[in-house]
């Protein structure tokens, strides 16, 4: 079966961004393309959920070489619901950047760059063969780079040296480990490496693989010893750019881990440890620089890293429910994040700051803004019923049936000491009494922005929230949808099956 | 000639780390580049060398039935370096513009942004 039509949300990116070349100093035209483009994207995400949805697993072989031998493409339920979330992250982002955006960096092709980078994400999502999901990291990472650095401020450039060079070890990791995989297994399709790396006998060398990929990947999702670079380049460029990094560019890490580590490397004895301590390593060492930091953004930061550990653990623990709550933590994880750090830009337009010692009174000026925070900021911390309690419960069951008891209690303390930074957060941010702020010459406040940008900036706020209300309020849909996704993931016969088909002739 | 291969890898990977390693900017560019080298040379190396072999079917036959040279890591190799090449480019443009800004080319002292108080 060839659907050719399933690599659309990555060609209609593409397209995007090439129209977008075209308009390079039409800084409004630009405007309305991205909004316009970024809305049809959702669109396109959607139909192809649903056809996923309602048909089953769907796969393009490029050019018609029969898997395993040419690159595959395929749109399982867990790669189609990543797509849909990247766009919706993605239109939310693309639509809070026409509001705060300055002219001046736009015009050096911020709204490009970003669709080559959703491009490369859905592509990430999308693909089936390591190699190609190689080529799609750097798409993502050559592009993370530029929007990283865009604008040239002295933060932003020293944060970027440091995102820079983890990325591209890691790059490099990935790529002696794909080295390798191909020198022990001949293929490259991930459904046939299945079978292959199944049935070589010299375990030692299959582990060794299999730790390169998760240094590999773990540089990138910002796991416990390799998450330094994190939280020192994140809180640097403008909120919109933090935002589609924190919510989207780990979680392609562990996207990559779960499908990796479900599908090619069934994790051992040693393996299946090492991830539930490294999980819970990263949940400690995530929280406890949480409490530490008074930016803001670096909170968030801190906090990316502390969450990420929730979703190792479910893939360390490895049952079907633990796994369940992983996906359901990922799909509420890229909402909440991705809205925090619009957040934190709306309160930076507000306050011209992202001090929480200088900060103040938002609950007292903006009660209704304040709301919106709140619910972002409550379903972190996994307050019932809002979104972060159900994933934390599935993974909590998990961790008990397997007598994962430890594992539980850092589980336990990282909702705690979220818990502990969000309440610092809210007495700090909403309820102090607020201080007068000197006025910075070269921040454009809120209040002076036009309504077009006022609006632009609430309305993917006001979205993101009601997204994850409908997370927390209507978790049995979401609940059913991890269901089926974690058995995907754990029965990984039906995505070999539906990329190599029955008939494979081998010579 | 595996044998030189190996030690060669061998060396790009310790020299490109050690590089990485070091506290200046520019090592560190020398670093990722000698590291991008040697993951390109496993490629090369892990996808078994054969001198002479092209993996062309003969008409007669239906499929190859000798050892041959596989096309796919040559292939890989290739994009990997068009790849690294554009990373590269980026990353010395990257450390132009930093020691530009902050007048240094030690990496110790490009610790402002991991301070708490800003």
């Amino acid at each position: 079966m060839n659907n050719p039509y399933i690599v659309l949300p990555v060609l209609f990116q593409l397209f995007t961004a090439v129209l977008l070349l075209f308009f390079w100093f039409k800084v409004n035209a630009q405007r309305l393309i991205t909004i316009i483009c970024s809305l049809s994207s959702v669109g396109i995400a959607i139909w192809l959920f649903s056809e996923v949805y309602s048909n089953g697993i769907l796969t393009m072989q490029a050019g018609e070489w029969k898997a395993p031998f040419g690159i595959t493409f395929v749109a399982d339920i867990f790669s189609s619901t990543m797509v849909l979330l990247t766009s919706i992250a993605g239109m939310a982002v693309a639509i809070f950047a026409t509001g705060s955006i300055r002219n001046a960096r736009l015009k050096f092709g911020f709204f490009p760059i970003l669709n080559f980078l959703l491009m490369g994400l859905h592509g990430a999502f999308l693909t089936g063969d390591i190699f190609n999901l190689y080529v799609w990291f750097e798409i993502i990472i050559i592009a993370s780079f530029v929007l990283i650095t865009i604008g040239g401020e002295k933060a932003q450039i020293e944060g970027a040296i440091k995102y820079v060079t983890m990325n591209l070890l890691a790059s490099a990791i990935f790529l002696t480990a794909i080295a390798i995989l191909y020198g022990m297994a001949g293929s490259l399709n991930m459904a046939d490496l299945s079978g292959q790396v199944a049935q070589i006998e010299n375990r030692g060398l299959v582990n060794v693989v299999a730790i390169l990929f998760l240094v590999g990947f773990g540089i990138k999702s910002a796991i416990f010893p390799l998450y330094f670079w994190l939280p020192a380049s994140y809180h640097t460029p403008p909120p919109a750019i933090s935002a589609i990094f924190g919510g989207l560019l780990t979680k392609v890490g562990v996207y990559a881990l779960l499908r990796i580590f479900t599908l090619v490397f069934i994790p051992d004895e040693f393996l299946s440890n090492l991830l539930v301590v490294l999980a819970a390593l990263t949940i400690l060492s995530g929280g406890l620089g949480a409490i530490l930091q008074i930016n803001m953004r670096k909170i968030f930061s801190y906090l990316i890293v502390c969450h990420i550990g929730f979703m190792l653990a479910g893939l360390g623990i490895y049952t079907e429910l633990a796994i369940l709550g992983a996906i359901f933590y990922l799909i509420h994880d890229i909402v909440v994040k991705t809205n925090l750090f619009l957040i934190s830009g709306l309160i930076f337009k507000l306050k011209g700051t992202l001090n929480i010692e200088k900060l103040g009174g938002i609950y007292k000026k903006y009660p209704f803004y304040a709301l919106l925070m709140a619910i972002s900021l409550f379903s972190l911390v996994g307050v019932p019923p809002l979104s972060g309690f159900w994933a934390k419960i599935f993974l909590i069951q998990g961790g008990y049936q397997e007598g994962q008891y430890t594992l539980i209690g850092f589980i336990l303390l990282g909702s705690f000491l979220t818990l502990w930074v969000i309440a610092k957060l809210w007495s700090e941010v909403f309820w102090k009494e607020s201080v007068d702020l000197p006025k910075k010459i070269n921040v454009k406040y809120f209040s002076e922005l036009v309504p077009f940008k006022q609006w632009a900036m609430l309305i993917p706020i006001i979205f993101m929230t009601i997204i994850t209300l409908y997370i927390g309020l209507a978790a049995e849909h979401i609940i059913i949808l991890s269901k089926q996704i974690s058995y995907e993931l754990m029965n990984p016969s039906v995505y070999i099956e539906a990329v190599l088909g029955t008939q494979i002739e081998m010579p | 000639m595996e044998l030189l291969l190996v030690i060669l890898i061998g060396l790009l990977y310790a020299s490109g780390i050690y590089m990485m390693l070091r506290r200046s900017m520019v090592k560190l560019i020398l670093g990722l580049i000698l590291l991008g080298n040697g993951a390109n040379m496993l490629i090369f190396l892990l996808g078994r060398i054969v001198k002479g072999k092209p993996p062309i079917i003969g008409s007669a036959e239906k499929m190859l039935t000798e050892i041959y040279a596989d096309p796919v890591p040559q292939a890989l190799i290739l994009t990997a370096i068009v790849i690294s090449f554009g990373l590269q480019s980026f990353a010395i443009i990257l450390v132009k513009r930093a020691y530009k800004i902050t007048a240094t080319d030690d990496l110790d002292e490009l610790n402002t942004t991991d301070e708490i108080y800003e």
